[in-house]
C-alpha cells in the first residue's frame, strides 16, 4: 500500500486555473450588476440564479450518488470514493452563494422572476391565490434553509464517517457489520431527504415556480435527472483528471466503464422525462399548460430548446452506446464536458424562459459567471482532495472495489 | 456435421477450473467447449474467445425496428389514410414516439432472441450431443477436441494432472440433428451405459 500515491498535492496550474477562472467570475458578477443590476434586474438575478442552483445541484448529486451505492451494497465506488467525497463538500460554498441569491432575490422582491412575490398582483390572480399557502416569501426561506442545511449537514456525516476509518482501522467483523450498519442509516437519512428535497419540492420552488400558473408533476425528476447525469459527469472528469495525474492507481478500466455507464444511462432517463413530460402538454393541448412550452418549441427559445435534445441525447446515445467508447478516457472526457454543458443549458431555458420570453440573451456574462461557478468547483474540490489520502483503503468493501469487474 | 473424437474431463471446483483452462490452452490442445451450470466471469476471456458481435446484430435490429414503426405509421397516417385526431397535424411525430420506442425494443429483443438461439443452435426438436449430463448440475465440464495426431491417454493423463475428477473419451456427433430428447435417447441413459462399461 505505501508504494501509492495516497496524497493529492494541487498542481500549480490547476490550482492557477481556479483562481484565473474565479477571478473571471467576480468580474463578470460586477460587470453584469453594473449592467443589469439597475435598469434590469431579473436579467442579473436570473443569470445568478441559475448558474447557483445548477451548479449546487450536480455537486450535491455526488453525495447522492455515494449514498445511493452504499444503500444498495455498491462496493466499486470505494475505489475513488474519495472524489466524490470531495465534489460534494463544494455543496457548501455553493449552497451558501445560492443561499445568497435565493434570499436576495425573496427578499429584494425581485418579482420579474418569481412573479408570486408581488403581493398585490396575487390578490388579483385566482390561481396564485390558491398556491399561496406554498407560493410564500415565509415556506420558501425556510425550505431553502432546511434543503442546503441538512444538505451540507448529512454529507458532512458522511464524509466524516468515511474519513474516520482512515485513523482507526477496524480491529474485527463485528465491528465492521457496525460501520456498514451506521453508514447504511446515514445514507438512508440523505436519501430521504434528497428525495423530499431535489426529487420534489426545492426544484418546485427554486424553478418552477419562475411559472407559478404553470406546474408539471414531471419537473422535479426532470431537474434531478438533469442535476445527476452532470454530476455523474462531474465525478467521472475527476476520476479522468486525478489517473492522469498519475493517482487512484486501484481505478481501472472497469469504474470507468461503470461511470460511462451512468453516464449513458441517466442521459436516456432524462429524455424520457423531457419527452413524458412534453407529449402529455401537447398531447392534451389545454392552453393552461401548453403556455410553458410555447415560447420554448415555438419562440425565440426554439433553437435552445432542441440543441438540447441532441447534445443531451443524441449523442450521448450514439457515442457511448458502444462498450469500447465508455472503457476510453478520452471519449468520457469529452462527453462528460459536453454533457454538462447540454445540462447547464437546459437549465438556462428552465429558468430564462420565464422572466424572457421574447429574446433570448445568452452572453459572457452568462458564461462569465458560470466559469467562476467552475473555478469555485475546482478550487473547493482540489483543496479537499488534497486534504484526505485518496484511497478509502480501511472501508470493508475496499478490497471488492480493487477487483472490481464488469 | 461429422463425428469428431473428444476427450472429456470433469471439474467440480471453478478454482480448479480457470487454471486448468490456462494450462490446456498453453499445452496447445484445441479446446473445443467447456460446459458450466451457470454463467461464469472471466471464463471466455480464459478460453480466449473473442467478443461476441451479438449486440451489433440487436443495434441492426433495433434500428430497423425504428425505421419500420416510423416509416409505416408516417405513410399510414399521412398518405394511405390521413384522419383527422383531435386537430393534431397529420406528421403528429410526438404521439408516434412512444410506438417507435416499443417496436424498437421488440424488434432488437425478438431478434437478439433468435440469433441468440441460432447461434447456439437451440430450437424445438433440435438435439445436440451432451458430453455429461451433470454440466447442468454441479460439474464443469471441459471438452478437448482430438485430430489425428492427438494422443487420447496423453490427453487423459494431462488433465488428470490438471485436476480433473472424470475423463472419459466421446465419439460424437458435432452438429445437431432432428429428434426429441424424451423419444431418443436420454442423456442419463448413456451415462448409465458408460459407468455400466467402464
Amino acid at each position: 500500500m505505501s508504494s501509492f500515491k495516497e496524497q493529492f498535492e494541487i498542481p500549480g496550474r490547476f490550482r492557477n486555473i481556479s483562481f484565473a477562472l474565479m477571478a473571471v467570475g467576480i468580474v463578470s458578477v460586477i460587470v453584469g450588476f453594473f449592467m443589469y443590476g439597475s435598469h434590469e434586474p431579473a436579467r442579473f438575478w436570473a443569470t445568478m440564479l441559475h448558474n447557483s442552483v445548477f451548479f449546487l445541484l450536480i455537486t450535491n448529486a455526488s453525495m447522492f450518488f455515494i449514498c445511493a451505492t452504499t444503500l444498495a451494497m455498491g462496493s466499486w465506488q470505494l475505489a475513488f470514493r474519495r472524489v466524490p467525497e470531495a465534489i460534494s463538500k463544494c455543496v457548501i460554498p455553493l449552497g451558501i452563494i445560492a443561499l445568497i441569491v435565493l434570499l436576495c432575490i425573496v427578499l429584494g422582491d425581485q418579482h420579474h422572476i418569481y412573479h408570486w412575490l408581488d403581493k398585490d398582483h396575487v390578490q388579483h390572480d385566482t390561481i396564485l391565490k390558491g398556491k399561496a399557502g406554498f407560493l410564500n416569501p415565509t415556506f420558501f426561506i425556510v425550505w431553502t434553509l432546511l434543503s442546503i442545511g441538512l444538505w451540507i449537514a448529512l454529507g458532512h456525516k458522511m464524509r466524516q464517517l468515511s474519513r474516520y476509518l482512515d485513523e482507526n482501522p477496524l480491529a474485527s467483523v463485528a465491528e465492521g457489520r457496525k460501520y456498514v450498519f451506521k453508514s447504511t442509516i446515514w445514507s438512508a437519512l440523505f436519501i430521504v431527504w434528497f428525495a423530499l428535497t431535489v426529487a420534489s419540492v426545492t426544484p418546485w420552488l427554486w424553478l418552477m415556480s419562475i411559472d407559478a400558473h404553470w406546474y408539471s408533476t414531471m419537473y422535479s425528476w426532470y431537474t434531478f435527472a438533469s442535476s445527476f447525469v452532470s454530476g455523474m459527469s462531474l465525478i467521472a472528469l475527476f476520476v479522468i483528471f486525478l489517473k492522469n495525474r498519475g493517482y487512484l492507481e486501484v481505478v481501472t478500466e472497469e469504474h470507468l466503464h461503470d461511470l460511462g455507464k451512468f453516464m449513458f444511462a441517466f442521459s436516456i432517463f432524462w429524455t424520457y422525462l423531457w419527452f413524458s413530460q412534453y407529449m402529455l402538454i401537447w398531447y392534451a393541448n389545454i392552453p393552461e399548460e401548453t403556455v410553458y412550452f410555447k415560447p420554448r418549441v415555438q419562440g425565440v427559445y426554439k433553437g435552445i430548446f432542441f440543441l438540447n435534445l441532441i447534445v443531451n441525447f443524441l449523442v450521448p446515445l450514439l457515442l457511448l452506446m458502444r462498450r469500447s467508447a465508455k472503457r476510453n478516457y478520452t471519449s468520457v472526457a469529452i462527453l462528460a464536458v459536453l454533457i454538462i454543458f447540454g445540462h447547464w443549458v437546459d437549465f438556462y431555458q428552465m429558468v430564462f424562459v420565464g422572466p424572457f420570453k421574447d429574446h433570448v440573451d445568452l452572453n459572457l456574462f452568462d458564461f462569465g459567471v458560470a466559469a467562476g461557478f467552475v473555478g469555485i468547483i475546482m478550487f473547493s474540490t482540489g483543496r479537499a482532495l488534497a486534504k484526505a489520502p485518496l484511497l478509502a483503503k480501511n472501508d470493508p468493501f475496499f478490497k471488492e472495489s480493487v477487483i472490481h469487474h464488469t | 456435421m461429422s463425428v469428431k473424437k473428444f476427450v472429456v474431463g470433469c471439474f467440480d471446483d471453478e478454482a480448479v477450473l480457470f487454471p486448468a483452462v490456462k494450462k490446456v490452452r498453453k499445452a496447445g490442445y484445441k479446446l473445443h467447449d467447456i460446459y458450466t451450470p451457470f454463467p461464469m466471469h472471466g471464463l471466455d476471456h480464459a478460453m480466449g474467445l473473442r467478443d461476441t458481435s451479438l449486440h451489433t446484430a440487436g443495434f441492426i435490429y433495433a434500428i430497423t425496428g425504428t425505421t419500420t414503426a416510423l416509416g409505416g405509421i408516417s405513410w399510414v397516417f399521412t398518405k394511405d389514410w390521413p384522419l383527422n385526431i383531435g386537430g393534431k397535424p397529420h406528421f403528429a411525430l410526438p404521439a408516434w414516439i412512444p410506438i417507435t420506442f416499443e417496436l424498437t425494443v421488440l424488434f432488437s429483443a425478438v431478434g437478439m432472441v433468435l440469433t441468440f438461439c441460432y447461434l447456439c443452435q437451440l430450437a424445438p426438436f433440435l438435439k445436440k450431443h451432451h458430453f455429461h449430463p451433470r454440466a447442468t448440475d454441479d460439474q464443469f465440464v471441459m471438452v478437448i477436441e482430438c485430430t489425428e495426431k492427438t494422443n487420447e491417454d496423453e490427453v487423459k493423463s494431462f488433465l488428470a494432472q490438471t485436476g480433473a475428477k472424470e475423463i472419459n473419451v466421446q465419439n460424437a456427433e458435432t452438429g445437431w440433428w432432428l429428434g426429441r430428447y424424451d423419444k431418443d435417447t436420454m442423456p442419463f441413459q448413456v451415462r448409465k451405459e458408460k459407468t455400466a462399461f467402464e
